[in-house]
């Protein structure tokens, strides 16, 4: 199968007060009418690979090309075959919705007859049709992230760009979003999505590559990384610092992941999750420790992380991965809800 | 030159083939760009306000206000040398909003998504300027109105007048593609407005625009008789009112030339080249 995306060893160093090495050597290739996911935290590098490859920004050197066609030499080509949207392209929050998706395809070159129709469509297609006469300002988040979607996908394009699609949306408007995006796939539609959500990967994503510190640290399909991480972790609150160790040397019994403290929480790795639970609840009651929080969750970006890295998700500002472990504060920032177990959608 | 235009009936943007087609889609492009700005105006207040009410409280301030304290001599009275001032003022002022307005773009990621699409890399500038440029006809009739209001009558006849305004709206054009230029340097929209007032004060004050250059110390007079929004100023005032009129002008002009020849290649460089 051909590639729709092919990025090769690409490298970009922003300069300025303090040197970035935002991309350090990256490469991955995304095979046409899949979804790709590049997950990683703020500053792994994702945002910056987006904008090489939609020509917003020259690589320092390696090459990335899209249909084959480079992303530098032949820039405007490109341009006209690509869609993007996300976090960082917007729309124009004085222009109504019809506008702003006209003004789209008319700077597509689009005939003006032609625009319009399509506007109309899209409107319809992402549920903004009572409110296209509307300007922006007025829009939900989550109306706004459609409308910057459909703007993207004016001209059709045969790839898309989606950066961080769902980053800052209710769990309500990140669903409605998710099928959307799974409505294009189906529609034939190359998509290349970043995100800091292993559950948006998993359940978008045909095959994902995890950036960490602008290297691809991990590749493969969800499946594959998932079975790297282990299936799924169980969690356990105490309300006593003196039980921790305690509780530690009971769950490193299950076996055969190694248990991690992180305050008076300890979580483990465990491979059949039902069965290790009612195990690691027996013999916590046996030893007499009464926790105070008991969860059973699906592996978190964060640890992903842990696992491939040794080190939690960070915002880059900081090599020591196990000063922030020890906060637990970071998985917030990460985007992860703490409480809530994530459902892992199993066949997509 | 031949142009073929690929239709996109399945996927993509068409593309052009040929100097003719880029060159008709520049143009298009920058239209979109202007309407785009224009719609902007009539929906910010703060715009509308600056394009409206700004204008007219200036004309009011000066005329009534610190006009009393001021005598231009020549046997002119104040509202008839003010006026030319203000009118190149307020433009000047005017093109701060082009600044802003580029920086909020930038800040927003709205450039972003435009970086991205097929147009042309001059239009987002090209649009902002012709908007503004829009804008200040708009301006100019407003103030022309107020000016008339409260007592001035120019001199020469509406033909030299109207060559006056062409020249106010030509500088006000060559000064956008300047605060442009700022817009797209500053990290914000904040910055772009305070990077834009230490340029802009010692323009339009140190100038001829509202005292007589003869009551300055003579370590600024030189400063001020030559700067541009003098220049043009003194070419709008013998276009208006009488007196040596061809050498003002030519300088006027060629002030405006400069600036368009150095500043927009200037300003796009800056607009691809952003990062």
């Amino acid at each position: 199968m051909p590639y729709a995306i092919e990025v090769t060893d690409v490298k970009k160093t922003f300069s300025g007060k303090q040197e970035v090495r935002a991309l350090d050597g990256v490469s991955f290739n995304v095979e046409e009418g899949t979804v790709f996911g590049l997950l990683g935290p703020n500053g792994s590098g994702k945002t910056t690979a987006v904008r090489i490859l939609t020509t917003i920004l020259k690589a320092d050197s390696g090459s990335a090309l899209v249909l084959g066609h480079d992303v530098a030499k032949q820039a405007d080509l490109v341009r006209s075959l690509i869609g993007l949207a996300g976090q960082y392209a917007a729309v124009d929050e004085n222009l109504t919705g019809r506008e702003n998706l006209a003004m789209v395809g008319r700077l597509n070159h689009l005939p003006k007859s032609y625009v319009a129709g399509r506007a109309k469509e899209l409107l319809d297609q992402f549920d903004l049709a009572a409110s296209g006469n509307r300007a922006l300002k007025t829009y939900s988040g989550g109306m706004r992230r459609r409308l910057d979607l459909a703007a993207a996908l004016v001209a059709r394009p045969t790839v898309l760009f989606l950066d961080e699609p769902t980053t800052g949306l209710d769990p309500q408007s990140r669903n409605d979003m998710w099928e959307v995006i799974e409505s294009l796939v189906g529609e034939g539609t190359t998509v290349l999505l970043t995100t800091q959500y292993l559950e948006e990967a998993d359940r978008l994503a045909n095959t994902l590559s995890v950036l960490d510190h602008g290297r691809v640290i991990a590749e493969g399909t969800p499946a594959q990384l998932k079975s790297d991480l282990g299936a799924t972790v169980l969690e356990v609150g105490l309300h006593d610092n003196d039980d921790v160790a305690r509780t530690a040397s009971v769950l490193n019994a299950i076996g055969p992941h190694h248990p991690n403290v992180n305050g008076r929480v300890v979580e483990v790795t465990v491979d059949n999750g039902p069965r290790d639970a009612m195990e690691a609840l027996r013999s916590l009651d046996q030893a007499g420790i009464t926790p105070t929080t008991f969860t059973l969750r699906e592996p978190s970006l964060d640890d992903a992380f842990l696992a491939l890295t040794g080190h939690r998700t960070e915002d880059g500002d900081g090599e020591d991965g196990s000063e922030a472990k020890g906060s637990g504060g970071t998985r917030d920032r990460a985007g992860q809800p703490e409480s809530t177990p994530i459902p892992v959608g199993g066949n997509r | 030159m031949t142009t073929t235009i690929s239709i996109p009936t399945v996927t993509g943007a068409p593309l052009a083939t040929g100097v003719a087609a880029r060159v008709r889609w520049a143009i298009s492009d920058t239209l979109t760009v202007t309407k785009r700005n224009l719609i902007a105006i009539t929906r910010i207040p703060e715009a509308l306000f600056f394009a409206t009410v700004q204008p007219i409280m200036f004309v009011l301030l000066f005329r009534y206000v610190f006009g009393g304290a001021i005598h231009p001599g020549h046997g002119i009275n104040y509202v008839n040398y003010l006026m030319p001032g203000i009118f190149v003022q307020t433009v000047a002022f005017g093109a701060i909003q082009t600044s802003i307005g580029l920086a909020e773009d930038l800040q927003k990621g709205l450039i972003e998504r435009f970086r991205a699409l097929p147009m042309a890399r001059s239009a987002v500038l090209a649009g902002r300027t012709t908007a503004d440029l829009c804008r200040n006809v708009m301006v100019v009739i407003v103030m022309t109105g107020v000016g008339f209001l409260v007592g001035y009558r120019p001199t020469t006849g509406v033909l030299p007048y109207l060559a006056g305004i062409g020249l106010i709206l030509l500088f006000a054009y060559a000064l956008s593609w300047g605060f442009a230029l700022i817009g797209l340097s500053a990290p914000n929209s904040e910055t772009a407005q305070v990077m834009s007032f230490p340029l802009l004060f010692p323009l339009t004050f140190a100038s001829s625009a509202f005292v007589p250059l003869a009551d300055m110390p003579s370590w600024l007079r030189g400063f001020a008789t030559y700067q541009p929004v003098s220049v043009v100023v003194t070419a709008c005032r013998s276009l208006m009112l009488g007196g040596p009129t061809s050498h003002w002008v030519f300088q006027a002009v060629g002030w405006t030339v400069g600036i368009l020849i150095v500043l927009p290649p200037l300003a796009v460089w800056r607009y691809r080249t952003r990062t």
